[in-house]
């Protein structure tokens, strides 16, 4: 099976050993992966800030470079579900203002093929042990675009239960948004920071050393609020922890 | 004290204060989380849940669409029943009605049962202009009248006070109003209730007028209804002479039927009861029976400019039930207050701004008071959904555009404040349509990481002022796909091949 990665220009830019580790499980599993190298941005910032206008070309410039392939493969709950869920909504809004069938047309082809990393494991490969050794105590947050948008369900949690060596904790109020919030993180940054610390507060009565997410977003958040307060928990991809092996590693 | 909380400073101001009080923080958070916890049991008790949202959604939309159908129904039963049936375009309207009415029976006290219509249109602040002093029978509402403060939740108006400080009200403020506490009056929920019984069954036997809200009105025959858990609402409206209802048009349901549905939603959304301890109907007037007179006033007050609005007229539909701010990661640190209006949380950032507009600086700013996290859809009991409609709010925010205003189409100016952030947002919409310009902007961040400041300045000085930042990686994912041939150079992993 011959997959595209839409890495997400977040973690292209800043996490690159996400990408990396997608990389890695897959063609482990015997996933042959593209990178296409047009790719950007899937515009939901853009979106989620008001400017509807502004993410359409990107859209239409995510389908152009995705169109091709079998299957699209995102280490992001939440730009998975801008391309699931609301590119429809985008297409249902431009003929709602007369603008004919030709956005939802264009996006059409990319939305039902496109899967968050865990989602494409377990119910494209059907697979929940991807052969990883994380020999850590780890508790699991689920991001809400993730959790809310695209129902993963317990498929993370399956998939890290199953990881040898690693020792899954529950979150303390795991459900509860971490703050992040894309421009929310800077428009209400008192608000923002006051949950962020409250969901460092509850990782950190877990007693586990990792605490593991599906968006590198929300994780650049809680990390950076970790740190901040000196919590010496480390914010790791589940993409890493999946690509881990004895003989490689994660660091 | 105004009902309206006009010129409020922007929500991210306003919650600044609450997020660093911490009684009011512990006061919130364990009151949501407690509520939060029973509702999910209540509602987990109900195999057909689903069926039931879908239910109210669809009756509430059926509803809203004929809605001049149903209101004109509504008006002949009601009539028909005994009742005078008036019609208010907005708050000013309604107040002046209202006052109108209570003059003609010669009176200067009344007493009221909550109605967030009458505290959306500043209703106590219009009589007591005209010498009329109205007295809330809500226990919540009594602690927030007594207390001189403002409701900052729907169903518990008073969620930011506790125990120790509604006691501290109560032994402070009861003579002023009326009977005064009882001596040594301790915080126990017991003597508080029985100070507040005493308190306002003084009130309740000497009113001759009454004001009340409703839950619904049934088209079908006129009726009213009104569910509590007090038991303080049935008195204010059996008790007095005349009684003068203030609704919202959007809460008309077509037939009793229908109610069925919101009888079994509303009380497990809201309480997390199976069924609310009070259902009151009250159908027009009835010889020997309740009150004397009965008149409705029917409140638009922006509601049919909502209903005009395809995407956000699905804020419509609710039943005020709380649930969304139980759950709402930011109203548990906000607080209610911070929201500048009668409906705070999450429902009351895509209500206020629809019904008030997006011109002033609270309302400009409420759309963005969430993350976006989803919670409050899903525990919406009429499947409002709720970021959908903050996001299209936000549209209307940055970017302007048609809305309807007074029944008026007009194009409204997207709001101040915003050209900078529209200035880059188009900025990384060019960089984004580029590949290249992308990666040259990464390359750039790559090379010069070693310079970058632990702090931002300008916007980003909001990220930084609680949070590191992370370190930019010496080499985007691109550069390493196409350098390392999509890792299969550097030997790593990878069979794919760069395009």
């Amino acid at each position: 099976m011959r997959v595209a990665l839409f890495l997400t220009c977040v973690n292209d830019t800043l996490y690159p050993d996400t990408g990396r580790a997608v990389v890695k499980l897959l063609t482990r599993l015997g996933v042959e992966v593209d990178f296409p190298m047009a790719q950007t941005c899937c515009g939901q910032a853009h979106y989620n800030t008001g400017y509807r206008h502004e993410a359409e070309p990107l859209a239409r410039h995510f389908s152009d470079v995705f169109a091709e392939y079998e299957a699209i493969v995102t280490p992001s709950g939440s730009c998975g579900a801008m391309v699931r869920e609301l590119y429809p909504r985008m297409g249902e809004r431009a003929r709602a203002e007369g603008r004919g069938d030709t956005l939802a047309a264009t996006l059409a082809p990319v939305v039902p093929k496109t899967y968050e990393l865990t989602e494409f494991l377990v119910d494209v490969l059907r697979v929940t042990d991807v052969g990883a050794y994380y020999p850590h105590k780890v508790t699991y947050h689920p991001t809400c675009h993730g959790l809310r948008g695209l129902g993963l369900g317990d498929r993370p949690r399956r998939l890290l239960r199953a990881v040898a060596g690693l020792e899954l904790v529950e979150l303390p109020g795991a459900d509860e948004c971490c703050g992040f919030g894309g421009t929310f993180a800077l428009k209400n940054s008192d608000v923002s920071a006051a949950m962020g610390a409250d969901k460092v507060r509850n990782a950190e009565s877990t007693g586990a050393e990792v605490l593991c997410a599906a968006d590198n977003s929300c994780l650049m958040h809680i990390g950076g609020t970790m740190t901040r307060l000196e919590s010496g928990m480390r914010p790791v991809h589940i993409a890493e922890i999946l690509a881990s092996t004895k003989e490689g590693p994660a660091s | 004290m105004s009902g309206t909380f006009v010129g409020m400073p922007a929500f991210p101001e306003a919650a600044r204060e609450a997020v660093g009080d911490r009684t009011l923080r512990a006061n919130l958070r364990h009151a949501t989380h407690t509520i939060r916890a029973k509702r999910a049991a209540a509602v987990a008790e109900v195999s057909d849940w689903a069926q039931l949202r879908e239910a109210g959604k669809r009756i509430k939309d059926h509803t809203l669409r004929r809605l001049d159908h149903y209101l004109v129904q509504l008006e002949e039963a009601v009539t028909a029943a005994g009742g005078t049936v008036h019609w208010a375009a907005d708050a000013d309207e309604a107040n002046r009605i209202v006052a109108a009415l209570v003059k003609e029976t010669g009176e200067s006290d009344l007493v009221k049962v909550k109605s967030m219509a009458t505290q959306e249109i500043g209703l106590n602040e219009a009589l007591e202009a005209e010498g009329i002093r109205a007295y809330e029978t809500d226990l919540a509402e009594l602690i927030v009248q007594l207390g001189r403060d403002r409701p900052s939740h729907i169903l518990v108006p008073a969620i930011h006070r506790n125990r120790g400080e509604i006691r501290d009200i109560f032994a402070r403020e009861m003579s002023a109003w009326g009977r005064p506490a009882p001596e040594g009056l301790t915080d126990t929920p017991a003597e508080l209730a029985e100070a507040a019984r005493l308190h306002l069954r003084e009130k309740f036997l000497r009113a001759k007028v009454g004001i009340s809200g409703a839950n619904f009105m049934v088209a079908e025959t006129g009726t009213l209804v009104v569910v509590e858990s007090e038991g303080n609402g049935r008195m204010c409206l059996t008790l007095p002479e005349t009684l003068i209802s203030v609704v919202g048009i959007e809460k008309i349901v077509p037939t009793w039927r229908d109610l069925e549905v919101f009888l079994q939603t509303l009380p497990r959304s809201s309480t997390a009861e199976r069924m609310n301890p009070y259902t009151s109907t009250w159908t027009g007037t009835t010889d020997g029976d309740g009150p004397r007179t009965f008149h409705l006033v029917l409140l638009d007050n922006g509601r049919t400019d909502t209903l005009a609005d395809e995407v956000g007229r699905q804020a419509l539909r609710c039943i005020r039930c709380s649930a969304c701010l139980n759950v709402c990661p930011v109203y548990e640190r906000a607080g209610g207050h911070a929201y500048g209006s009668v409906y705070p949380g999450p429902i009351g950032a895509i209500l206020s701004p629809q019904l008030r507009g997006t011109g002033s600086e609270i309302d400009a700013s409420l759309p963005y008071a969430s993350s976006l996290c989803g919670a409050c859809y899903e525990v919406c009991p009429v499947a409002i959904d709720i970021p959908e409609v903050l996001v299209h709010l936000r549209e209307r925010v940055v970017q302007g555009g048609p809305v309807t205003r007074e029944g008026n189409k007009v194009v409204v100016k997207p709001a101040k404040g915003h050209a900078a952030e529209r200035a880059a947002m188009r900025a990384a919409r060019w960089a984004f349509g580029r590949p290249g310009a992308l990666r040259a902007g990464q390359r750039l961040a790559s090379r010069t990481r070693g310079l970058h400041p632990r702090t931002l300045p300008g916007p980003g000085r909001a990220w930084s002022a609680s949070r590191d930042l992370p370190a930019v990686p010496a080499e985007p994912f691109r550069d390493w796909w196409q350098r390392t041939n999509g890792g299969t150079a550097d030997g790593t992993s990878g069979e794919g091949a760069a395009k």
